[in-house]
């Protein structure tokens, strides 16, 4: 009871101003914006609206946004996973360097990244020119958009497998071996269902990062509407066009995807937590 | 014997935790060509495009007046964004970690919803609020002040994208951390600013000093938010990025990559910068760690 009563007597200071300041800046610098753009939606009508986003137009840029997101994602959870396994259980020189690389799409700028795709993949670029005898083209097409994106979500997959992977004993391992499980079995029967979870969560957060990207895309797309236009970039177009009401409703349901992508995320990161206690 | 014994029971262990060498070979080879298709070769070609045309060209194309003038407002950006979001970062891990109130897990996913939020939507929001058909753009009109196509937006674009990078460094830290070393300090006398410069500032130095070099790789690298509110005015409102982009629509290829090649360094030196701190901030943490946990703030 009395050490109830000393206990709530506060010794460390500034709750009031840390927590004052902070709910000052986050308001104004992202609540109040963010709220901003649905109360600018409240004087569209519902009409309008679904126009505006289920036009032609804006249902291909979403099959293309959402389409080469999850291709790439698809493309990060198998690399990737590759790349935190090879990391964490083998020996190669120069590993050291390479952990510190991964994370490259992270510090990159994205219209770096960009320019540096098309170069790499026009018809006489180092890549593209060997590609072009064979029929295949990369820059200005779908490929193309799916290839930036694999590179924007690259580090997340490595990031989230990787320490559970670190985590996971010996003896788990050993004890299947000893039970008869040949190693493709502990694998599949052992291992994957530990990393299942990190896996998963590392290809949603590729996802989320990829639908809204924006910067690399741009240049190696050819934005060519309803062709090689994603969402992000009709959004700009409207925008250049002064149609505000039309930019708002597309930033809104992107917007709501992210918040739902979001959710999904934190409870995929609440479930690996769980698998790994 | 029992040594025999026991090394065998190792390299048995090993055995039975690795796969045959070809398979190991394989997986090996895919790692490293999956990241030198996708990282080695397209930072190799913004460099190898820089130099394209020689050395000459190359520093004629960042000594152009527009050039200079894009890096200026890119370190004039990245050098009001993240001393501010430092100063939040820090505020926000103090209120988080060292006291206990209802709502904390939501303020942290509130601190970090600017990251799940496309570049382009974060632009947007801002022309909303203060472009000319915003809000408040009638009343800025009249007073002559310009926030959307003039450096303000920029400065705000900046601030709302990289807002959550110190915040999330720093309340784990602080939070693993506990509040028995501040309690020592104050029971002994030192005053709440005594705390925290002697204290608190010490201990999460490494951690802090990650999240600014994070922070400022995205500030000066931004594109998208930026892209959206800057108006392209060339010499006035155009960052670094946004100057290479305009570069390369106009088919000045060479001179695109030179100034892409400085954001390439920046995020080489970044890398190799959060490598050493982020080595030091988890040698800090395991300290912590080894050390009896720390006493947990008190309820409120």
């Amino acid at each position: 009871m009395r050490a109830n009563l000393v206990k709530k007597q506060r010794v460390i200071p500034g709750f009031g101003l840390t927590m004052g300041y902070s709910l000052l800046y986050l308001s104004l610098l992202v609540l109040i914006p963010l709220a901003g753009i649905f109360l600018k939606t409240t004087t569209l009508s519902w009409a309008q609206f679904f126009e505006t986003v289920a036009a032609p137009r804006a249902l291909a840029s979403y099959r293309l946004s959402f389409g080469a997101s999850a291709v790439a994602a698809l493309l990060n959870a198998f690399f990737g996973f590759i790349v935190a396994w090879v990391l964490v259980r083998y020996h190669f020189p120069g590993k050291q360097i390479i952990d510190a690389i991964v994370d490259l799409p992270f510090a990159l700028p994205t219209a770096v990244a960009g320019i540096a795709f098309t170069a790499l993949y026009t018809t006489n670029g180092w890549i593209g020119r060997w590609l072009a005898p064979l029929g295949i083209k990369v820059a200005f097409t779908p490929v193309g958009v799916i290839l930036v994106l694999t590179f924007i979500g690259l580090p997340f997959v490595v990031r989230t497998v990787q320490p559970v992977l670190q985590d996971i004993q010996p003896d788990i391992e050993e004890a299947a071996a000893v039970l008869g499980a040949r190693r493709t079995q502990t694998f599949t029967r052992v291992l994957l269902p530990m990393l299942w979870p990190a896996l998963v969560t590392g290809f949603a957060m590729a996802f989320a990062r990829a639908v809204g990207e924006y910067g690399s895309v741009i240049f190696i797309s050819g934005n060519m509407p309803m062709r090689t236009e994603i969402t992000p970039l009709l959004i700009i177009t409207k925008l250049e066009q002064y149609d505000y009401a039309g930019a708002t409703a597309l930033a809104v349901v992107m917007l709501l995807v992210s918040f739902a992508l979001l959710l999904l995320i934190n409870t995929l990161q609440w479930w690996t937590r769980r698998q790994r206690v | 014997m029992l040594r025999h014994k026991a090394q065998s029971a190792r390299s048995v262990s090993a055995r039975v935790r690795t796969e045959p060498r070809a398979v190991r070979i394989v997986l090996i080879l895919a790692a490293l060509g999956f990241l030198a298709l996708f990282i080695f070769l397209p930072v190799v070609i913004v460099f190898v495009s820089a130099l394209q045309k020689g050395w000459q060209f190359y520093l004629s194309a960042i000594g152009e007046p527009d050039a200079l003038a894009a890096i200026r407002l890119t370190l004039l950006a990245a050098g009001i964004a993240v001393p501010l979001n430092l100063l939040f970062g820090v505020t926000a891990a103090w209120a988080i970690a060292k006291f206990d109130f209802k709502g904390k897990n939501l303020l942290i996913t509130l601190i970090d919803l600017p990251f799940s939020v496309s570049p382009v939507v974060s632009g947007i929001i801002f022309v909303l609020i203060f472009g000319l058909h915003g809000w408040l753009g009638p009343w800025l009109d009249q007073h002559d002040i310009r926030i959307i196509f003039a450096v303000p937006g920029i400065v705000l674009a900046t601030l709302f994208v990289t807002f959550p990078f110190i915040a999330r460094e720093l309340i784990p830290l602080m939070q693993a951390q506990g509040i028995d070393e501040e309690e020592a300090a104050l029971s002994l006398g030192a005053n709440g600013w005594q705390t925290f410069w002697r204290i608190t500032l010490p201990n999460i130095k490494w951690g802090l000093l990650y999240g600014v070099i994070l922070c400022n790789a995205r500030a000066m690298g931004e594109f998208g938010a930026v892209s959206v509110v800057s108006g392209h005015i060339r010499g006035l409102t155009n960052t670094l990025t946004l100057h290479v982009e305009i570069l390369y629509n106009e088919y000045n290829t060479a001179a695109a990559f030179a100034l892409a090649s400085l954001l390439a360094f920046l995020a080489l030196v970044t890398l190799v910068a959060k490598s050493i701190v982020g080595w030091k901030s988890q040698q800090q943490l395991k300290a912590v760690e080894q050390s009896p946990p720390g006493r947990k703030p008190y309820e409120n």
